[in-house]
């Protein structure tokens, strides 16, 4: 018995003592019908090999370990956004545990969301009474401004008419009739979160703006996309707003829901984008978005109202926050101020301090769409060089646009796009064509144990690591907290790899 | 402010009365009955708590409850090791679940463990139109070339799957005949189905009954001893199992399967051979206990190894199964650990004496872990399952003081008003309640996967349950939640 009171020993190292060590051997040799340790080492040394990658490529139907959610995740996260508003999921309510568990697990915030929690019945009938009585009963018990509906697979596979069962819940008092009531239809089984994400947004802006007539003004609208760091994005992004003077309606501000103070009161709702500026938001000269690939549908129906719209892709790094405020610069008239360009100095001077470090390393990275793409730039613009890109979510459209930046620098020449493939891929990759970091979220946890390459944590979700969503990775700032994050883990493995007294630890200096 | 029993009855039902007050009435009448303040020898030895459970959930008031994908990937199969389990529909489900339940195992994962692995058919808008049977059967294939060393595949179905008309039972059977009687498990375990987590666990069992048990190989070759039971009902979170397992060995007994966490395939086909199923979570396991019982006349007791009560008394009631030489092995285990669990209390106990705690969890744990509070000095002063029955309510009788709040399937408001106005020093539930009462001030452990610590089962799991219920209460962060100047 090693347990004791003095260093109470928890699971990392009470199981490594010596009777459990024992116990657990003699399970597997006696009771698990174990493969031969030697068969094991066969097939695990069979699938880092080329034959193996082959194999792997060659799937079409089995997917594992993707690095993708489904829509209505994406419907939660852009409808929390709105001021006052409460998401509601119309379908199997085990889906909602799901989706509030996940973003728990990565914003570490509550994550308040309801659903109509349709069973059998409702699978035969259709679920008009769940939305009737799931509309009474959110609105009486958590007083929302808002309910933004969405739909679980269940519904949409029994086709449910939202726009019908939202006006008959009216019709039958579950909500005032002027109660704004969004809706957006978010099958699981088409896109993927970014694609909820989209659906969701337009849903609501045209919830606000059909039928109004656009008076133009000068002020803009900005987009952020399903983004894990919004909390940091959105207020650098604001801080930068205001720095230029620019009159802006950031749509979908979810920076405060997810980043409530500790101070004796649960805010079930915090911030937000008010429902009066998301009206007149119509009337904005242009609306930008920061992620193109999870704003498709709604920059059409944004276009197609008047405004201009410009479609980023999750800009990261210098150049990319240069186009970010230029594109704010020419739609607004305001110069870019002195202030930020002395912080693009700042960040441009950082580089220089360090990408001796990063220049010539190879990276393997794999995450939404949008997000590859500002990585990937800000990559190639450290001099570092991507090796596999890789997107669950990305398509044929997202890779050509990959190819072409990779394209336009020397540092992107031996690098490799692959869309729709997942993480048991990229671990035939990294057996295969090894790089020396990878960048990815949490699950690359898994790749680095397996394959050894080093990870680091950028993407969502990140559930292993605290407090990351709180720094931006967007403007001048944000990507020196990327380049910083990226230079901790190279100088980690430096030292990690030259600590060995009398033989590697000459090379384990102070100085770097 | 110590308030009497009946004084703490009298504001539980002023307090249920005002949750109420917020509902149409219709909910209101609904929700009504499952709230209630448990009343002492009222209701005779079969009293459910006064509460009504396991029926479905009133929509849009946030329930915490999930749903039988959740009870038969999350809970039941997930954990078995050396098998694929392919979530089958859409990509969320499989995505959400993965890895999040922390049912830890010896194995070389991607080879011959699969665990912490998310196999998904991600199906796109096509098969839902065309039926997802032949991909089904395409993605068995491509698991036997790229995973040989599986042991067995079970097809976890998603909501679209009963919705859609397709035949997982025929594929399953087709393939594993294809690969020489391979165990191909389909589990009709769609989300929608009955009101919670629960149906699934009860389905996930029955499916093990039906292609694991019924097709076991008569001649099947097991050299058994008098000594033999199975764990049942352990997922080992944190790894649970494995410090409840040590204290049955330690007793003499020997452990030949653990269901399901850390478990393989050989070890669920072992089982009809015990001679003695001890049972954690009666809730999720139930069915299979009493079916081996009807079926291979395999007793099944019930056990918690939460805190040395608990513990103490379980022990000696598995011993009462068997022979002397067990029942001094019990005796001997106790003496063993009973310095160890003195030396926890009296470093422990002094810091949380006269704590109150709130609970909401799902399987045995809103019971279970009360002896182990107490075995603190702490009291327990509401709880209610996620998706209990009444047999759970029936067994909470023997743990629950007189007067304590119960509430069934809560909702995320009564809830949050609960433990506002009740003011108590710690809640233990899930992830979806942790930050909400984090940020009013209120110490707070997840009792479902341990808040990332653990085992809390057994002897040495009492030490680090003391350990981090002390750390909750007594951190000086709840010093700091309100500005000096305000």
């Amino acid at each position: 018995m090693t347990q004791n009171t003095a260093n109470v020993l928890d699971h990392f190292n009470l199981f490594r003592e010596p009777e459990y060590v024992e116990m657990l051997e003699n399970k597997k040799k006696n009771f698990e019908d174990a493969h031969p340790v030697e068969k094991v080492e066969e097939i695990r040394d069979w699938t880092k090999s080329w034959e193996y990658r082959e194999q792997n490529f060659a799937r079409e139907a089995l997917t594992v370990n993707p690095a993708k959610a489904c829509q209505p995740l994406g419907a939660v996260f852009a409808a929390v956004g709105f001021e006052g508003t409460l998401p509601f999921v119309h379908g199997s309510q085990g889906c909602v545990a799901y989706y509030r568990s996940h973003f728990s697990r990565h914003f570490k915030e509550p994550s308040s969301c309801v659903s109509s929690s349709m069973t059998e019945d409702a699978a035969v009938f259709g679920g008009l009474n769940n939305m009737i009585d799931g509309l009474a009963n959110a609105y009486a018990m958590y007083k929302p401004k808002m309910i933004a509906v969405s739909t679980t697979c269940m519904a949409e596979v029994i086709g449910d008419d939202l726009k019908g069962f939202i006006a008959t819940a009216k019709l039958k008092g579950s909500v005032p009739e002027d109660f704004d009531v969004p809706h957006a239809h978010t099958p699981a089984f088409v896109g993927s979160h970014v694609t909820g994400y989209d659906n969701t947004m337009r849903g609501i802006l045209t919830h606000f703006w059909e039928g109004k007539e656009r008076t133009p003004n000068e002020k803009i609208n900005f987009i952020g996309g399903f983004d894990g760091y919004t909390v940091g994005n959105l207020r650098e992004v604001k801080r930068m707003f205001g720095l230029m003077g620019v009159d802006y309606t950031i749509l979908s501000d979810n920076s405060d829901v997810w980043d409530t103070p500790a101070d004796g009161e649960f805010r079930m709702y915090d911030g937000g984008t008010t429902l009066e500026d998301t009206k007149a938001a119509l009337h904005a000269k242009a609306t930008i978005s920061m992620q193109e690939f999870s704003t498709e549908k709604t920059l059409t129906y944004t276009a197609n109202t008047g405004q201009e719209v410009v479609a980023l892709n999750h800009p990261v790094g210098v150049a990319a926050t240069d186009k970010f405020l230029m594109e704010v610069a020419r739609i607004t008239g305001k110069p870019v101020p002195l202030a930020l360009e002395k912080e693009r100095g700042r960040l441009v001077d950082a580089i220089a301090d360090s990408s001796a470090h990063i220049h010539g390393k190879k990276f393997a990275l794999y995450g939404d769409p949008d997000l590859m793409l500002g990585l990937t730039a800000f990559l190639l613009e450290l001099g570092a060089e991507p090796v596999h890109i890789l997107s669950t979510n990305g398509g044929k459209e997202w890779e050509i646009k990959v190819q072409a930046l990779l394209d336009s620098s020397p540092f992107g020449k031996a690098c490799h796009v692959y869309a729709n493939k997942d993480l048991w891929h990229m671990r035939s990759l990294l057996f295969t064509e090894p790089v020396d970091f990878l960048i990815g979220n949490t699950y690359g946890k898994y790749l680095e144990r397996d394959t050894g390459t080093p990870l680091i944590r950028i993407g969502f979700p990140i559930f292993d690591r605290h407090h990351y969503h709180r720094y931006p990775v967007w403007g001048y700032q944000g990507g020196l907290n990327v380049l910083v994050w990226i230079l901790d883990k190279i100088f980690d493995e430096m030292d990690r790899t030259t600590n060995v007294p009398a033989k590697t630890d000459f090379s384990f200096d102070i100085i770097r | 402010m110590s308030l009497t029993v009946e004084e703490t009855k009298s504001r539980n039902q002023a307090l249920i009365k005002e949750v109420l007050e917020v509902y149409p009435a219709k909910t209101a009448k609904n929700r009504a009955k499952h709230l209630g303040t448990f009343e002492e020898g009222k209701d005779g030895a079969k009293s459910d708590c006064g509460v009504k459970s396991n029926v479905k959930s009133v929509p849009g008031v946030m329930t915490i409850r999930g749903c039988a994908y959740a009870g038969s990937k999350g809970v039941v199969w997930g954990p078995i090791k050396d098998m694929i389990h392919i979530s089958h529909g859409p990509v969320g489900c499989g995505q959400y679940s993965w890895a999040a339940r922390r049912n830890y195992y010896i194995g070389t994962t991607g080879i011959d463990s699969f665990v912490t692995m998310q196999f998904t058919s991600d199906f796109q808008e096509k098969d839902i139109v065309f039926g997802g049977d032949k991909k089904l059967e395409k993605i068995m294939d491509e698991i036997e070339v790229l995973f040989p060393l599986n042991k067995g595949i079970t097809v976890q179905s998603e909501c679209p799957i009963g919705l859609i008309g397709d035949d997982i039972e025929a594929v399953s059977k087709k393939k594993s005949k294809e690969y020489g009687g391979k165990t191909i498990v389909p589990v009709r375990c769609e989300g929608f189905r009955g009101v919670s987590q629960s149906l699934g666990h009860h389905i996930a069992n029955d499916t093990i009954r039906d292609f694991v048990f019924d097709k076991l190989d008569p001649n099947r070759s097991f050299q058994g001893t008098p000594y033999d039971v199975a764990i049942i009902g352990d997922y080992n979170i944190g790894g649970d199992a494995w410090s409840s397992r040590i204290l049955l060995e330690e007793m003499g007994l020997r452990v030949i399967a653990q269901w399901s966490g850390d478990g393989s395939i050989a070890e669920l086909e072992n089982t009809p051979k015990a001679k003695l199923n001890v049972l954690h979570c009666y809730r999720s396991m139930n069915y299979i206990s009493r079916h081996m019982e009807e079926k291979y006349g395999i007793p099944w007791v019930e056990y918690n190894f939460f805190g040395p009560s608990k513990i103490e008394a379980s022990l000696r009631e598995i011993a009462s199964h068997f022979d002397d030489k067990i029942k001094e092995g019990a005796e001997r285990v106790i003496a063993k650990y009973r310095a160890l669990t003195e030396a926890v209390i009296a470093k422990y106990r002094p810091r949380l004496e006269g704590k109150t705690v709130m609970l909401f969890v799902g399987g045995l744990r809103p019971r279970h872990v009360i002896g182990a509070y107490e075995d603190l000095g702490m009291n327990v002063v509401g709880t209610g399952y996620e998706f209990g029955h009444n047999d759970d309510y029936e067994r909470t009788n023997h743990y629950v003081k007189d007067g304590t709040l119960i509430y069934d399937d809560v909702t995320g408001y009564e809830f949050e008003k609960f433990v506002e106005k009740i003011q108590p020093d710690l809640v233990g539930s899930g992830i979806k309640e942790k930050y909400v009462f984090q940020k009013m001030g209120v110490p707070f452990r997840q009792m479902h996967s341990w808040d990332y610590s653990g085992p809390y089962h057994g002897y040495d799991g009492f030490g680090i349950f003391a350990r981090d219920m002390d750390m909750a209460i007594n951190n000086p962060v709840w010093g700091l939640t309100k500005a000096p100047w305000k």
